[in-house]
């Protein structure tokens, strides 16, 4: 067995007096995808600052693969550029491979051609010359994908890429993310508070709740026993028309006013 | 046609030592508040510009006091200002303005003593029309050197910091995620804000510097989607807009009222707005139409 892509062990976040990680611990292996699943607030972000190395966990270690975080893909939750902003998508793709050196960029055939075989690998040739401010919500995360691999990390993690996006580019995101990830061998992390757009998918799914975490495959994971002990209180998992919703089901304790926990 | 020429280019414009020396401090100035101004509304900063520009004015107040060149003085007070500012806060997206707000109003109330004891001493009020409107022309052959020291210093910074300095313009997250110190390098950007807006306050003064910072800048964002040719245009407007000015402001010597010379800021902000207006109407007939 190689040694595993990401390790996260025993990461507790504190803010204050609220514990807003605690004890999460789950890993990743190359060629897999992740859904990272938990309401708004559930600390998706936090915990993938930890795994950036830009929040430092108050207890717990984060190992990754070749140990540094510059060989981690990343695509924020917040991505808002102005539609003016001179950039083309080729300019943040060609970003993502040097744009942490210094001095201006030379431009050569080798890196054009490195940058147009990427922007090909997630089908975004198509609009690689607009700028980047007035792309579509989609058209806009397969740049972002583009731009955070094409540096090759053996890590790619997304922050709720699916976020803003209609149900049939959220469709064609997932899809590529699930073929960039087997065919490139890189262990896939992407949160979201929306689980069914994933499931199609997904290998393995990491569910915070309350700061805690359960991980395993979907199967292992959610089930009503699993996820009522991890939420501390019952909840029904039912499964509809292919469908996953999780549902609080005693409706007198203080979840009532949410009784439906995830719905699509 | 001959005739048309050479009425706008009065004989004797390009022998004179003077314009000469403006046209080339112009033209320098032009492109480093050009440059700096292309990142300047990427990043949104155009009121802390501005609020740096008008503080400069407390520098050209003190350096006419202290009788130093002005330029040490736009540079000193603007560089002084940035740092207040970051130490308040600038950088975090919510103290912006309330860090560029506290310091420029501080700014204010210092330039206006400053030119108040300037007037006593001298009893008139022609350095306090220089130092909020500028001159290129009553540029001395001893400020170049200070001028185009600084103009360097700043395009060097900017040349090195490009790629880094454009991810963490368009975003922040994106930069950091690459290991790249984000702070460090927004204070850098401010500081070659500070350094440009100074030179630009000495050339067409305190008032109006943001003007050349933003306008060309601006100017060439509507007109090209690739970030060098941004930065190419807007140095080239701002140098066009420089010289056409400075031109103007000659020839106006021989407009009414007669043998008083028009100054050439008024004439180098507003062709940078014309040409700012004549891009936008142009996209914004565009954009109503086939589009
Ligand atoms: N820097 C911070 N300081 C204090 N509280 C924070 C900070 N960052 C996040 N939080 C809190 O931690 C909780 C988890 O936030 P976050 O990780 O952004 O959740 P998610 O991404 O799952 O919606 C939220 O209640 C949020 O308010
Ligand atoms: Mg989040």
């Amino acid at each position: 067995m190689d040694q595993p892509a990401l390790d996260v062990a025993s990461v507790t976040v504190q803010f204050g007096s609220r514990r807003v990680l605690d004890g999460v611990t789950f890993q990743l292996r190359r060629g897999e995808f992740t859904g990272l699943i938990g309401s708004n607030g559930a600390g998706k972000t936090t915990l993938l600052r930890v795994i950036l190395g830009q929040q430092s966990p108050d207890q717990g270690t984060v190992t990754i693969a070749g140990g540094r975080h510059g060989a981690v893909g990343y695509v924020p939750q917040k991505f808002l550029l102005d539609p003016d902003m001179p950039l083309r998508g080729r300019d943040l793709v060609a970003l993502g491979l040097d744009g942490h050196r210094l001095g201006l960029p030379r431009p050569s055939r080798q890196r054009r051609e490195r940058v147009q075989a990427m922007l090909a690998a997630v089908g975004a040739e198509r609009f690689a010359d607009a700028r980047v401010g007035r792309l579509s919500g989609g058209e806009q995360q397969r740049i972002l994908i583009a731009h955070a691999l094409i540096s090759e990390p053996q890590l790619l993690l997304l922050d709720e890429p699916l976020a803003n996006l209609d149900l049939r580019s959220a469709k064609e995101v997932v899809s590529l993310l699930a073929q960039i990830a087997r065919e490139q061998r890189i262990a896939v992390l992407i949160s979201a508070h929306e689980m069914n757009p994933l499931l199609p998918v997904m290998d393995r799914v990491v569910y915070l709740a309350d700061g805690r975490a359960v991980s395993g495959t979907t199967d292992e994971v959610i089930r009503t026993d699993v996820l009522s002990h991890l939420y501390g209180h019952h909840v029904d998992v039912l499964r509809l028309h292919g469908r996953v919703v999780v549902v609080a089901g005693d409706i007198d304790d203080h979840h009532a006013d949410h009784g439906v926990l995830e719905v699509d | 046609m001959a005739t048309l020429l050479h009425a706008i280019v009065e004989p004797g414009f390009f022998s004179s030592a003077p314009v000469r020396l403006a046209a080339e401090m112009g033209a320098l100035v032009a492109i480093v508040a050009a440059v700096v101004g292309v990142f300047t509304v990427v990043r949104g900063q155009a009121f802390s510009g501005e609020a740096l520009g008008d503080i400069g004015a407390t520098g050209g107040a003190s350096a006419y006091l202290a009788g130093i060149s002005s330029v040490w003085g736009f540079v000193g007070i603007s560089v002084l200002a940035a740092a207040a500012m970051e130490l308040i806060g600038v950088q975090r997206a919510r103290g912006r303005d309330i860090a560029t707000g506290v310091v420029l109003g501080a700014g204010f109330g210092l330039a206006a003593l400053l030119i108040y004891l300037g007037t006593l001493q001298t009893s008139t009020s022609g350095s306090t029309v220089t130092i909020l409107f500028g001159s290129p022309f009553t540029l001395s052959p001893s400020d170049l050197p200070l001028v185009l020291g600084f103009g360097a210093l700043v395009l060097v910074t900017l040349a090195a910091l490009y790629r880094p300095l454009l991810l963490a313009s368009i975003s922040p997250e994106l930069a950091a995620a690459r290991g790249l110190p984000v702070r460090l390098i927004g204070v850098a950007y401010l500081m070659a804000l500070a350094v440009a807006v100074a030179l630009s306050a000495v050339t067409i003064g305190a008032i109006l510097s943001t003007a050349l910072l933003v306008g060309p800048a601006a100017t060439a964002l509507a007109l090209t989607n690739r970030p060098g040719r941004a930065l190419a245009l807007a140095a080239m407007i701002g140098v066009a807009a420089t010289w056409l000015g400075l031109l103007l402001a000659y020839d106006s010597y021989y407009w009414p009222p007669r043998h008083h010379g028009w100054p050439p800021s008024f004439f180098i902000v507003a062709l940078v707005l014309i040409g700012y207006l004549a891009v936008a109407a142009r996209r914004g007939g565009g954009r109503r139409g086939a589009r």
